[in-house]
């Protein structure tokens, strides 16, 4: 059995699967098309937030990035699970007590207006289409690279796929999906880092292995790789070039903004109660956490394995039979290009420049000791995908990767949907424009906002090309989320005196300031030397959310207390149980 | 009055405890959450390396791995101390 057949194998298993789940689970009302009958168990919602949360960029970006920034790639680690601990004591528990179906739904019954309500409404379809684009773009790349497909078509497909069980199955098809993906992710990222922990430190826990020596030696693994890469001239890999200001801040940035990001928080909402939301935070984190714990050993393994295959070999052009070229080269001594490495090169994301013209592929940094220039350029994107290839793990892991790959980027640009699907249908619709449209009027309106998100969506991921990574065109969502809705969530939860003035003029200022910086400093030709207190993009908006905060506060301060009923509904939401039986709309 | 109506209903005594010390765990899991993280993690990470756990220099494992266990504990303590309290306070949760 080869490769393609593999692929296909698991590819076309798991699509059949999720599809299955989707007519098995359609939504017929509001209530389960929005939050799934507000009864979805919490580990089973704790699982399905872990899909939902772990993307493209956490399957197959983050340990790339991890394996070429080091040190630096702990931002992602940090920052992407933190943010459950805020979500877990500040914001889920509470907004489930709330009651309601959407982030928009609490800014604008909260801060009783319906300007707020929309700019909630704007900051979440923001957010989550910069998000969704980075998901299509993961679908293509995992298409791309491995059954044949061309990138615009491979994102075809998966537009019809999320189309078919988001359109049908609304969230509670989406849930069920979503468990599901998350087996076949989880799965599929364990397998070959427990063949490649194996191989790099004979232990086959990789979290363990990533603290053990390299194999056969009493050197540990870390450190083998710290000489390692300072040989080629590299920094060493568990230091970073990041001042370390900056690397808090944007750890701060993706904690606030993953408790901020609207999909993530509409999943508490499908929960029984503020007790089981807690329990289901805890329960996400535990699941993520498996993937989170294994992807910096990961990120490790695949420099070694990158180095050890590709530095020094020698070049086998288009031109020559690769088999033929291969054997003759092992056979003078030599170690010959791997066949992972022209299998990628095809898709333009691999380089190999010969600068000295001696047809081998010389890997180095900045400060190489031999004073060799590098010649060599990988895309970190298509590290998790090719390392099963790089380790020469059996066909099926490889297969069972891409099919990982596609579950990842599947059910959070899903749960996304929801998102856009219920902040049209439900919040600018129903709730603000016409009020008086029947249930199933919205619930058509719910089913066709999610078809035209899928459709843009999709059109994003095809015509964004000069998106950079996929991880940090994902870093942007969080610093707007961080910046512009964590501050009125917060504060609307934990001060009974911020009003809807307050809350308005956060919003925006968050909205403004962070995407003003993020557009100058990567689009608009900022550069680094002007980095407010020397804080990239992506972490800035950590910063614009003290900003916005301390903005909203003194504007709430200035302007008139919120009415007595909105204070009543605050202290209910902090008491759970005290809202059961009055919640009347 | 029957003993569910009456769980139903706490008393605004219990409900001012009951959010009192919520905040107040609340905050005492923040102030680990930061100094595993931010602390452990990036500001004291120079320090912390100079200890090892099995190979990785300590912040460095704090950063990438360690973190991530803490976190979780965290959110466990959280669930069961809250249900605690809502049980001692009378509130259904």
């Amino acid at each position: 059995m080869d490769q393609t057949f593999w692929t296909y194998f698991f590819v076309i298993l798991t699509f059949g699967v999720y599809i299955g789940i989707a007519i098995w689970s359609r939504a017929g009302s509001t209530e389960e098309f929005y939050v799934a009958g507000h009864d979805v168990p919490p580990a089973i919602n704790g699982m399905a937030t872990a899909a939902d949360w772990m993307s493209a960029a956490s399957f197959l970006s983050m340990a790339g990035l991890i394996a070429f920034m080091g040190y630096g790639g702990s931002v992602y680690l940090m920052g992407w699970t933190g943010g459950y601990v805020l979500l877990a004591l500040l914001l889920a528990p509470f907004l489930r007590e709330f009651g309601k179906f959407t982030v928009p739904d609490f800014v604008g019954d909260r801060y009783y207006s319906k300007v707020a309500r929309v700019i909630a409404v704007v900051c979440a379809l923001f957010v989550s289409f910069t998000y969704i684009a980075g998901q299509m773009k993961g679908v293509g790349v995992a298409f791309s690279g491995f059954l044949g497909v061309d990138f615009n078509v491979g994102i075809l497909i998966g537009m019809a796929i999320v189309f078919v069980y988001a359109v049908l199955g609304g969230m509670k098809g989406i849930t069920y999906t979503q468990v599901a993906q998350y087996v076949v992710l989880i799965f599929a990222y364990t397998v070959p880092a427990i063949f490649m922990s194996l191989a790099i430190t004979g232990n086959m826990v990789p979290q363990l292995g990533f603290i053990s020596n390299a194999v056969g030696t009493d050197v540990s693994m870390l450190e083998k790789l710290n000489t390692v890469v300072t040989d080629l001239g590299f920094r060493e890999y568990t230091s970073t070039d990041k001042t370390t200001f900056d690397v808090f801040c944007i750890t701060a940035a993706l904690m606030f903004g993953t408790a901020g990001l609207p999909h993530v928080i509409i999943r508490f909402f499908t929960v029984k109660s503020a007790r089981a939301a807690r329990k289901s935070a805890g329960w996400a984190l535990l699941f993520i956490a498996a993937l989170y714990t294994v992807a910096p050993a990961v990120g490790a393994f695949a420099r070694f394995n990158f180095i050890d295959t590709v530095n020094e070999a020698t070049y086998i052009t288009d031109a020559e039979d690769y088999d033929a070229r291969a054997a003759q080269i092992i056979a003078d001594g030599g170690k010959p290009v791997p066949a992972w490495y022209k299998d990628w090169e095809a898709t333009g994301l691999l380089k190999y420049e010969d600068l000295n013209g001696d047809g081998i592929m010389q890997y180095r940094g900045p400060d190489a000791p031999d004073g060799l220039a590098n010649e060599v350029d990988p895309n970190r994107d298509i590290f998790v995908l090719a390392n099963p290839q790089i380790a020469q793990l059996p066909n099926w892991v490889i297969g069972l990767v891409v099919a990982g790959g596609l579950a990842a980027a599947l059910s959070t640009a899903a749960g996304l949907l929801m998102v856009i699907s219920s902040a049209v249908s439900h919040d600018l619709l129903k709730r603000t424009f016409t009020p008086d449209m029947s249930e199933k009027q919205e619930m058509r309106a719910a089913r066709m906002a999610a078809a035209a998100a899928v459709i843009m969506a999709g059109l994003l991921g095809i015509f964004a090309t000069s998106l950079p990574f996929v991880a940090q065109v994902v870093a942007f969502a969080f610093g707007l989320a961080a910046a512009s809705l964590f501050p009125v969530i917060f504060l609307g939860i934990f001060w009974k005196r911020m009003n809807k003035e307050g809350a308005i003029s956060a919003m925006l200022t968050g909205l403004v300031t962070t995407f003003a910086y993020i557009y100058y400093f990567k689009f608009g030709g900022g550069v680094a030397e002007n980095w407010l207190f020397g804080v990239s993009p992506e972490g800035i908006g950590f910063l614009f959310m003290w900003v916005a905060a301390a903005i909203g506060v003194v504007v709430s301060l200035l302007t008139s207390a919120p009415p007595q009923h909105i204070q009543t509904l605050v202290e209910d939401i902090r008491i759970p149980g005290a809202r059961r039986g009055t919640l009347q709309d | 009055m029957t003993e569910s109506e009456q769980r139903a209903a706490p008393s605004e005594t219990d409900k001012r405890a009951y959010w009192k010390s919520a905040k107040r765990l609340t905050i005492g899991l923040l102030i680990v959450w930061f100094t595993v993280s931010y602390g452990a993690g990036i500001l004291f990470r120079d320090a912390l390396d100079a200890v090892s756990i099995g190979g990785a220099p300590l912040g460095f494992w704090f950063a990438q791995n360690g973190s991530i266990y803490v976190f979780l504990i965290l959110i466990v303590i959280y669930c069961i101390r809250m249900t605690q309290l809502e049980t001692k306070h009378g509130i259904r949760g």
